[in-house]
């Protein structure tokens, strides 16, 4: 067993722990000024008064409770679609034999590599054509079909004893039954992971929402922010901060509650 | 193989594939012709162009600009994001009081958006007002605007992006270093090996397959992922940090040139489709998978 010198150890853990400080001090900075009065935020004084008086102020100066809401619509309806879509897809790769099968699945590989984040203008004329600009439901159609659950899914589905489903059909089970009484159950793990993974993309993604919406009633939270963020309208650092960190508090709390559940899915998701 | 098996697997593959085919391969395949094709104005239709578009890109400075941008961005994001994953997980693969503490400091800016993380560095950096220039001032030097000035824009920018995506890829360290069997590191001890040439010598190899792919994923992110340019810098100034997809953004949606706008985007596609087929052949040779 190769054991740690006395000398390695504190190197390691002086070199780690200068390296956690430094990583922790921007958004430590960020939380001082947004629960101190505008007037410490870039003054440090242990006596200074906390307040919440800058997320009163944020809250009260944008539509945040709306952009919310549409936040929460739009990962709860993309989550959806996407666990049933890609289920369905990545059980048929997975146990059923078909003529095309190598090339169909090289096409869901294709959007592991080509996301339709790039391709915005195109995307932005399906919508326009579709009339559909504007809407919760455009931010979210071109992620139903998720190339990576499909792939996540069907390296899970594979794994799965081959005697459960001859075990299942002799039983009597129809090919969806026993997709629903075998296949997902044992598949939760890998879609809790996937929903994980999922949620946490979509309440942050930006550039796609940015270009389809343009009315309050449909910017998801992250375009809402950099709207309130970038108006010269003199907001104060401090508002700007709390606004910063109310927008992301819920994945930052779900996150610091469930941190092995966040850690383990992303590793999952990733590890291919 | 019975018929009925085929209809049954297609029917299972049709819902999915309607939504990939229609805004992933279909939108990638229609950019491509649109890149030959001039951008429709007013009462005046869209021409059949040739190259032109391309031709239009070679000469085009700001394009020129962006790719150089790019080019350096992702060569400075990439390494440095991928030895601090590994210095990362290093630092947290023992136990010792305090190890999640420590993990939780480097993982948290992962969990958030992308938009929120580049306004707390732009407060982090904000002349005046910023941690960097208070500490700057309180050692005498004068106050600097990292994002506002063309030589550093780009590098303030770059380290946002290291910030937000080490934590994630020690993820990845941590789970490839606790693969590594224990008899080897008995083995190394009984054989008296340094723990300078156990690392250089047993985990990083042990480790490759993991580091091709979070490299993989950093060069996709580099190219992928602009949202905090939007916030920090908009490209400036002068297109000091102006990235390729950034650029494609200004074309297609701030000028309407969406003839330009698509043939920038196939230069991004064939940059996307290079990395792919580098990480396949990669795979395939120098890293050895289980």
């Amino acid at each position: 067993m190769i054991t740690e010198t006395p000398l390695d150890k504190i190197l390691m853990r002086t070199a780690g722990w200068m390296l956690a400080a430094l990583w922790i001090v921007p958004l430590a900075y960020a939380l001082w000024s947004a629960f101190h009065p505008a007037a410490f935020e870039a003054r440090f004084d242990l006596t200074a008064p906390l307040t919440l008086e800058n997320f009163v102020t944020a809250w009260g100066k944008a539509p945040f409770a709306r952009y919310f809401l549409n936040t929460i619509l739009l990962v709860t309806m993309v989550l959806t679609v996407q666990l049933v879509l890609c289920t369905l897809a990545a059980f048929a790769f997975a146990r059923l034999e078909f003529p095309g099968k190598s090339l169909l699945f090289g096409l869901v590989l294709v959007q592991l590599l080509i996301m339709p984040d790039i391709l915005l203008v195109e995307n932005y004329r399906t919508m326009f054509r579709l009339g559909l600009v504007d809407t919760i439901l455009a931010i979210g159609l071109p992620y139903f079909a998720s190339g990576f659950a499909i792939f996540l899914l069907r390296q899970t589905f594979r794994t799965i004893p081959r005697e459960l489903d001859e075990a299942a059909r002799v039983e009597g089970c129809s090919l969806l039954g026993l997709l629903w009484r075998v296949y997902v159950p044992l598949g939760k793990p890998a879609m809790l992971a996937f929903g994980l993974v999922s949620v946490s993309h979509h309440w942050n993604n930006f550039l796609w929402p940015l270009v389809i919406t343009n009315s309050v009633e449909t910017r998801p939270l992250t375009v809402g922010l950099s709207i309130f963020a970038t108006t010269d309208s003199g907001i104060e650092w401090a508002v700007i901060n709390a606004a910063t960190l109310m927008t992301s508090a819920p994945l930052l709390l779900g996150f610091l509650l469930f941190q092995r559940q966040f850690v383990q899915s992303f590793m999952r998701a990733g590890i291919k | 193989m019975p018929r009925r098996h085929w209809i049954h697997a297609w029917l299972l593959l049709l819902p999915a594939f309607v939504f990939l085919i229609a805004f992933t391969h279909y939108p990638a395949v229609q950019t491509l012709i649109d890149s030959f094709w001039s951008t429709p104005k007013g009462r005046r239709p869209s021409v059949f162009v040739g190259a032109e578009n391309y031709t239009r890109m070679m000469a085009d400075p700001v394009f020129a600009k962006a790719m150089w941008n790019s080019a350096l961005y992702a060569a400075l994001t990439i390494p440095t994001s991928i030895v601090l994953s590994l210095a990362m997980a290093l630092f947290v693969h023992t136990r010792f009081a305090g190890v999640s503490l420590m993990r939780m400091a480097f993982f948290t800016p992962t969990v958030l958006p992308l938009i929120a993380v580049a306004n707390i560095w732009l407060f982090f950096y904000a002349p005046g007002f910023g941690l960097i220039d208070q500490v700057r001032m309180f050692l005498g030097f004068g106050s600097a605007n990292y994002v506002g000035q063309p030589a550093t824009a780009l590098y303030a920018v770059a380290a946002v992006t290291v910030w937000k995506e080490a934590g994630f890829f020690m993820i990845f360290c941590l789970a490839a270093l606790q693969t590594i069997p224990q008899s080897l590191r008995e083995a190394a001890a009984i054989e008296g090996c340094p723990r300078l040439t156990f690392f250089r010598r047993v985990t990083l190899p042990l480790i490759m397959p993991t580091t091709l792919f979070v490299s993989v994923n950093a060069t996709i992110n580099a190219f992928r992922l602009v949202d905090h340019v939007f916030v920090m810098t908009r490209g400036g100034p002068d297109n000091a940090s102006m990235l390729l997809l950034y650029y494609v953004f200004e074309n297609g949606f701030r000028y309407w040139d969406t003839a330009y706008a698509a043939a920038l985007t196939m230069v991004l596609v064939a940059i996307l489709t290079l990395v792919g087929i580098g990480q396949f052949f990669a795979a395939d040779r120098r890293v050895h998978y289980r």
